[in-house]
């Protein structure tokens, strides 16, 4: 929807312009990041939870095609109709195809990220069919013509007074009331409405069962719930990494993913679907979409451990102050960082570059990613893919020129404080972006070497 | 023992007070030191921007300038963590490995390799501590806060022993600064901005002094300092560990 070509830098320039939003949007998020920790904090072993789902993940992603091939076996038994689809296209054909069969123009939508990254809501309007988002969070972004900016939060980017605004808009609330409950109540209303009306629902899955041919569908509002017990045709779409083994490892990554996402013990619904009730129809699209891609760069696999919590986002201290829709793609921070350039290396080469290289992203992983040794890697192969700027590689040839010879270092290095201390306004002007809003370091009389030559040789 | 000094060509070039107090304070500490007046640089700043394949020679330079010595002492975690991670010498790849495992950050190597036991220094102030990421997250030097894990720090250690010196508590201990390397001008706005809100927790903590490991951070901190006209300064530990009695 509101996709563009602006790079991170310049997208998050916008952002910070009102510094007062970035600030409550920084303090919001790492609110959530400090009730993760008292609620990682409340269980000794944390730590090795998360080594044990990071090795149950590392062990599927070994055995994938056997996992998968299972899981389809008894979904079917169980009388799932089950769809692979290799993209985004293919994905968005088939669950078209299902409602054209049963002849519906309207669904409901529990949230789904990989709906979004398949952009299917687009191309669901574009052959005129009708999508209700019914998280709240999504609804409210829908309404908004816009994207969700985090994947557990779709609407943190938005104060409660704009949504207030937005339901006045959509939803007749009376003008001026922001009240939380009230607004809740209203969308509520809206929404009931929408469940009881709609024949076809569509959910995301946060795991599937190889061993039983279940999935399950997490969420706190129980609107996944609501759609599929009450439709006709439930539809579950899953990117083909989110298969675990067998029930019992839901004990480790059901503990961890609500912690890690919003420092809650347990989602408030935790649902197991194994098969339509009778007279239901029940699929599930297993979609690829670059997915077996990325399970081939050795570097970049285990990406596909991640089980979207959004603590990654949340511990950013980059993301909170750039706001999602800063990594115009469907799913932002460091983990959407790394996964996007794998679907489109041009149009994500920025991504990879916005970051510090803190680390904090890969400590918060409760599946334990490498995500900031991957971003480190992906600059890498991106610019040895040719999508780095010109300049920058003049710029960096001549960098590495200098520092590889000793002598030339000197005089560059004294030219340098030659220019700070007689000319600074050489230096510190508008064209460099230090500057704007940092002063530049008094330029010493003379370098720790020239000192050392003096006082120890 | 033999100690090479690698001083961050950045710390060469502007803050020569920091690589004079490393090397004091080393000194002082027992160590022979040298300074291989060779060295130039780590090659970091083109492997962030995603140029490590032009860092061969810049690589080779430097197992050439400390191949030699028992140990190599760095007052910095960022260039200490980019010679363990990515030093390689496609000639003499024995050699850089070696460097690999005696380079040190140098609170790291204080309290692990020398185990001091005092800090004979005086700095009686209020000093907010920095930890850069890099030191912290990489080398390890501190414990994070994201982990469930028994919390330390090596460098909070050795302040603790500077008479006079009363160390503060943050908002958020351990939140970067936003220097990044080249991010701090590519990415010029969230990176002016979280430097703006570190030096914002120190102030609100009424800090005389913000310290660190890493210069760079400090560097940044201190551009956003002078800009709003604060009084608080910028000091390397090492300089603080360096103050006589």
């Amino acid at each position: 929807m509101n996709e563009s070509s602006a790079t991170h830098a310049e997208l998050s320039e916008t952002f910070n312009r009102d510094e007062e939003r970035v600030d409550w949007h920084d303090e919001t998020l790492w609110w959530i990041r400090a009730k993760r920790d008292k609620a990682a904090w409340q269980l000794p072993e944390w730590e090795t939870l998360r080594e044990t789902a990071s090795q149950i993940k590392d062990h599927v992603l070994g055995n994938l095609h056997d996992y998968l091939l299972q899981f389809e076996k008894n979904a079917r038994l169980n009388g799932i109709s089950v769809h692979w689809a290799s993209n985004a296209e293919e994905h968005n054909k088939l669950v078209l195809d299902i409602l054209q069969r049963n002849g519906a123009e309207r669904m409901i939508k529990s949230k789904s990220m990989l709906t979004e990254e398949c952009h299917l809501n687009e191309y669901l309007s574009q052959h005129s069919i009708e999508v209700i988002d019914t998280d709240l969070g999504e609804r409210i972004v829908q309404l908004a013509e816009e994207t969700p900016s985090h994947i557990v939060l779709p609407c943190i980017h938005k104060k409660k007074e704009e949504i207030g605004a937005l339901f006045h808009t959509h939803l007749e609330t009376p003008e001026g009331n922001a009240d939380p409950q009230f607004l809740t109540h209203a969308a509520r209303l809206h929404l009931r409405e929408k469940f009881l009306t709609r024949k076809i629902a569509i959910t995301g899955v946060n795991f599937a069962v190889a061993e039983t041919g279940e999935f399950v569908v997490c969420t706190n509002e129980g609107n996944a719930d609501m759609g599929a017990h009450l439709a006709d045709v439930h539809i579950a779409c899953m990117g083909i990494e989110k298969i675990i083994p067998q029930r019992r490892h839901l004990g480790v990554f059901l503990r961890l993913l609500a912690r890690s996402a919003t420092g809650q013990p347990i989602t408030t619904y935790s649902s197991h679907f194994s098969k339509p009730r009778p007279g239901q129809q029940m699929h599930i699209i297993l979609v690829d979409n670059g997915r077996t891609n990325q399970l081939g760069r050795e570097d970049f696999r285990n990406s596909l451990k991640c089980i979207r919590c959004g603590a990654c986002m949340n511990t950013c201290p980059v993301y909170r102050r750039s706001g999602g829709h800063s990594y115009h793609n469907a799913i932002s921070g460091p983990i959407g960082a790394i996964l996007a350039p794998n679907l489109d290396m041009k149009k994500f080469a920025d991504l990879p570059f916005a970051s510090t290289l803190c680390g904090s992203c890969s400590n918060v992983c409760p599946v334990k990613i490498d995500i900031h040794n991957q971003l480190y890697k992906w600059r890498q192969v991106l610019t040895k893919e040719g999508y780095s700027p010109a300049s920058k590689t003049v710029a960096m040839k001549a960098m590495a020129t200098t520092l590889s010879k000793p002598s030339l270092f000197k005089s560059a290095g004294k030219a340098g404080r030659w220019f700070m201390r007689t000319m600074p306004w050489l230096v510190s002007n508008k064209l460099n972006p230090w500057y704007k809003q940092r002063d530049m370091p008094d330029p010493p009389k003379q370098s720790f070497a020239d000192w050392y030559r003096k006082n120890r040789k | 023992m033999n100690v090479g000094l690698f001083i961050p060509c950045y710390v060469n070039q502007f803050y020569p007070q920091v690589g004079i107090a490393s090397l004091e304070l080393l000194e002082k500490l027992g160590c022979q030191v040298q300074f291989p007046l060779n060295q130039t640089c780590c090659g970091q700043p083109m492997a962030n921007s995603g140029y490590e394949h032009l860092t061969q020679s810049c690589n080779e330079l430097f197992v050439k300038n400390f191949a030699q010595y028992d140990y190599i002492v760095c007052p910095s975690g960022s260039c200490t963590l980019h010679i363990k991670d990515h030093l390689h010498d496609t000639n003499n790849e024995l050699a850089a490995q070696g460097i690999r495992k005696k380079i040190y950050e140098l609170t790291e190597f204080i309290t692990d390799v020398l185990k001091v036991k005092d800090i004979p220094a005086r700095f009686p102030h209020r000093v907010g501590m920095h930890q850069s990421c890099h030191g912290q997250r990489g080398l390890h030097i501190s414990q994070m806060t994201e982990l469930v894990a028994a919390p330390f720090s090596k460098p909070v250690s050795l302040l603790s022993k500077v008479d006079g010196l009363q160390l503060i508590q943050l908002d958020r201990p351990d939140e970067c600064c936003g220097f990044g390397g080249t991010f701090c001008v590519a990415e010029e706005a969230v990176s002016a901005k979280m430097g703006k809100d570190r030096v914002a927790d120190h102030i609100r903590q009424g800090v005389e002094y913000i310290t660190g490991v890493d210069m760079s951070c400090l560097m940044h901190l201190e551009g956003i300092l002078k800009r709003q006209k604060s009084p608080v300064k910028v000091v390397h530990i090492a300089e603080i560990l360096n103050k006589n009695v």
